[in-house]
């Protein structure tokens, strides 16, 4: 996984509520074993029309924002199925961060395992990133993990919360499954302690 | 006195593994369900790491999403590259790391949240996970259960344990009894209707009340399984006399002593009396009609008594998604719902693919012929539930009706195999989600129960159940 720390780069707005993973990609992509290659096909049906051709009103199809790194996006991002494709999608576009007021819950979990940050902040603060990420490509926002802020192209700096584990990890790039085997001898006695207590499980 | 919890704070607390100081924990987990399309790159980690699964017999694989349904199946032609690709690395992940599987070829296979119940993997007091959002099915039977992401199912494969921190508790209480005509699928809509698909975020629900109680256990687990629709990261509802009954003899199931532990274990499950609730949301069952979703996403729901609304009635922001959605389903605002015309019917899904949910379905439809022009389809949600439905004669009243009688699999849920709706179709769907081109690009999904589902294939525009009920005709 990729380390995040800071970033600045090009915002993308996506006022939409309810982005849900259907959407982010579609499922006739999700038949791939591997997790790179999926970029082409984020926001397949939004972005190309029945036959393949670029919908030109599609915001990463106008010239601003197809670099952009962030999105930034309205309410409840992320909904819908499990999928992990859907942040891998996001990933291999180039997209490192999203700014909303709300995820889905697995879908929030899915962004930190692949070195994506997902950053919550308020209605207004969203409302005033979205427009700033409207002016185009000049407008580059910053996101500083250590320190928690995100800044607009114009200095207002806004700070978010963010779990310390992860953070730890996305900082320093670290799997957690390397993490968890440390406790391997945790992981052991409990289920000692299991076969006693519930030995049909 | 230890102070009263929740049934999700004990399921919790027996599972917890071991506790950082920030509070994130390792939960462990007693179930892993695995399906094709979110596990190979779970297993090509363990390759590539040179790691093992942990507890291969806690682990279940069924392949369920790519699988064609009919008839002719056992000919791999019949699948597309990709799809053959995915579920023959499924096969051969399920045979080198030696878990429970289940291949397309065995009559228990089936959607992996119908055989996890069906074969007794799923019990009272578990923590149960899968590469799927809709594993809080099995919150029915008083399980922690949900959904998760493939990072997380390679971390459970290697390690039999995910990195958690707690959710917050949310009590959805449906007091009172059901009306004739109204069923789980309708509570479950009303609650999403209710919360909004993001009401659920951050919590865990607990539904209880009296109509809950009275629901039979497949009834749970429709309501259970849309737990996810709104927002929540599981469902759960606590184990009695009746899910013991279901448990009871599967192949997995405890047996003797064992058994008997268990459900003296099992009968601790409730919430105390005096526990905490971060949110409540209480219904009256009496209050609850037949809904329908009209729009793009699971909270857009109505009584099927009801119009198509005006974005006007929304808030800025959700007014623009409503837009959006009435343009692609091709619906305008005052619209009576009954006379939306539907042109596809699908009975099936991991929400109402059960033998209960073919019954109520097989009711409506006894001597009567689905509309013409009609395309409608069966999918039970396994291999078993489609044998009984043999059994009890539900498959001729499905034939006879002029359904196609289907093999088990996900299907038309979310059109991965080659059951899909074309551009601009409108189908009358069982399953639990209506998002943009979820049955096929451009399709127009209504969600509703099977016995809706029946009535609609037979007059052709969605309709009123109630209408339909003996007291009526
Ligand atoms: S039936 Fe539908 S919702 Fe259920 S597991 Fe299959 S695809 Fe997912």
């Amino acid at each position: 996984m990729d380390k995040f720390t800071k970033l600045t780069g090009i915002a993308a707005p996506m006022p939409l509520v309810n982005i849900d993973t259907d959407m982010i990609i579609p499922k006739q992509f999700l038949k791939t074993i591997a997790r790179t290659g999926l970029g082409k096909n984020l926001f397949d049906e939004m972005r190309y029309t029945q036959d393949g051709a670029e919908i030109p009103g599609f915001v990463l199809n106008q010239p601003a924002y197809r670099k952009a790194e962030i999105l930034v996006a309205g309410d409840n991002f992320g909904c819908g199925s499990s999928r992990e494709h859907a942040p891998w999608a996001l990933l291999d576009f180039g997209i490192r961060a999203v700014i909303s007021t709300s995820y889905a819950d697995i879908f929030y979990n899915n962004c930190f395992k692949n070195g994506i940050l997902p950053i919550v902040l308020p209605a207004d603060q969203v409302a005033i990133l979205m427009d700033d990420a409207k002016k185009g490509a000049n407008a580059r926002v910053t996101i500083d993990l250590e320190s928690q802020t995100v800044t607009t192209s114009d200095g207002q700096s806004f700070p978010f919360e963010v779990d310390s584990h992860r953070k730890h990890c996305l900082l320093n790039g670290l799997d957690d499954i390397g993490l968890t085997l440390e406790k391997a001898s945790a992981i052991d006695s409990f289920e000692k302690k299991a076969a006693t207590l519930r030995p049909w499980v | 006195m230890p102070a009263p919890r929740t049934l999700y704070d004990k399921i919790w607390d027996d599972h917890v593994a071991d506790q950082a100081a920030d509070g994130t924990c390792l939960l462990y987990i007693d179930r892993h369900l695995v399906h094709e399309v979110t596990s190979p790159q779970a297993f090509e980690g363990l390759r590539m790491t040179g790691r093992k699964v942990r507890a291969p017999e806690k682990t279940i694989a069924v392949p369920d999403h790519n699988v064609p349904t009919t008839l002719d199946r056992a000919n791999a032609a019949t699948m597309t590259e990709d799809s053959r690709i995915q579920v023959e690395a499924l096969d051969k992940n399920a045979r080198d790391f030696g878990v429970n599987y289940y291949p397309v070829s065995d009559v228990r296979q089936g959607i992996v949240h119908i055989v996890g119940p069906e074969q007794g993997w799923t019990l009272p007091g578990m923590t149960v996970v899968c590469g799927d959002s809709h594993t809080a099915t099995h919150g029915a039977f008083g399980a922690l259960a949900h959904g998760i992401g493939t990072s997380e199912v390679e971390h459970v494969l290697a390690t039999q344990t995910l990195i958690q921190k707690k959710s917050k508790n949310m009590k959805v209480e449906i007091t009172g009894s059901l009306r004739p005509g109204v069923t789980a699928k309708d509570i479950t809509l009303s609650v999403i209707g209710a919360t909004g698909t993001a009401g659920g975020t951050g919590y865990v629900i607990e539904y209880c009340g009296q109509a809950i109680r009275e629901l039979s256990m497949e009834g749970r687990m429709t309501v259970c399984n849309m737990a996810i629709e709104g927002g929540a990261r599981a469902g759960i509802i606590a184990p009695d006399e009746k899910t013991f009954a279901y448990c009871l003899g599967r192949p997995h199931a405890p047996k003797g002593a064992q058994w008997e532990a268990a459900v003296a274990y099992w009968k601790t499950l409730y919430t105390d009396e005096g526990a905490h609730f971060d949110k409540v949301l209480t219904l009256k069952a009496e209050d609850i009609a037949p809904v329908v979703t009209w729009g793009t996403s699971p909270e857009d729901v109505l009584p099927i008594t009801g119009v198509v609304p005006s974005p006007s009635q929304f808030e800025p922001g959700k007014a623009e998604a409503v837009q959006r959605s009435l343009d692609y389903m091709g619906l305008t605002p005052g619209q009576k719902l009954t006379d939306i015309a539907i042109d596809t019917v699908f009975i099936g899904s991991c929400t109402n693919g059960r033998i209960e949910d073919l019954r109520a379905a097989a009711a409506v439809l006894k001597g009567k012929k689905i509309k013409a022009g009609m395309r409608a389809m069966v999918v039970p949600g396994s291999g078993l539930v489609r044998a009984q439905a043999e059994e009890e004669g539900l498959a001729q009243i499905f034939l006879d009706a002029g359904f196609e009688w289907r093999l088990a699999g996900c299907s038309m849920c979310l059109a991965m195999n080659p059951d899909q709706l074309s551009p601009g179709e409108r189908c009358a769907a069982t399953s639990n989600r209506n998002f943009e081109g979820r049955q096929g690009r451009g399709g127009r999904t209504h969600l509703l129960s099977p016995a809706m589902a029946a009535a609609a294939a037979i007059t052709g525009h969605l309709t009123d159940i109630r209408q339909m009920m003996p007291e009526h005709a």
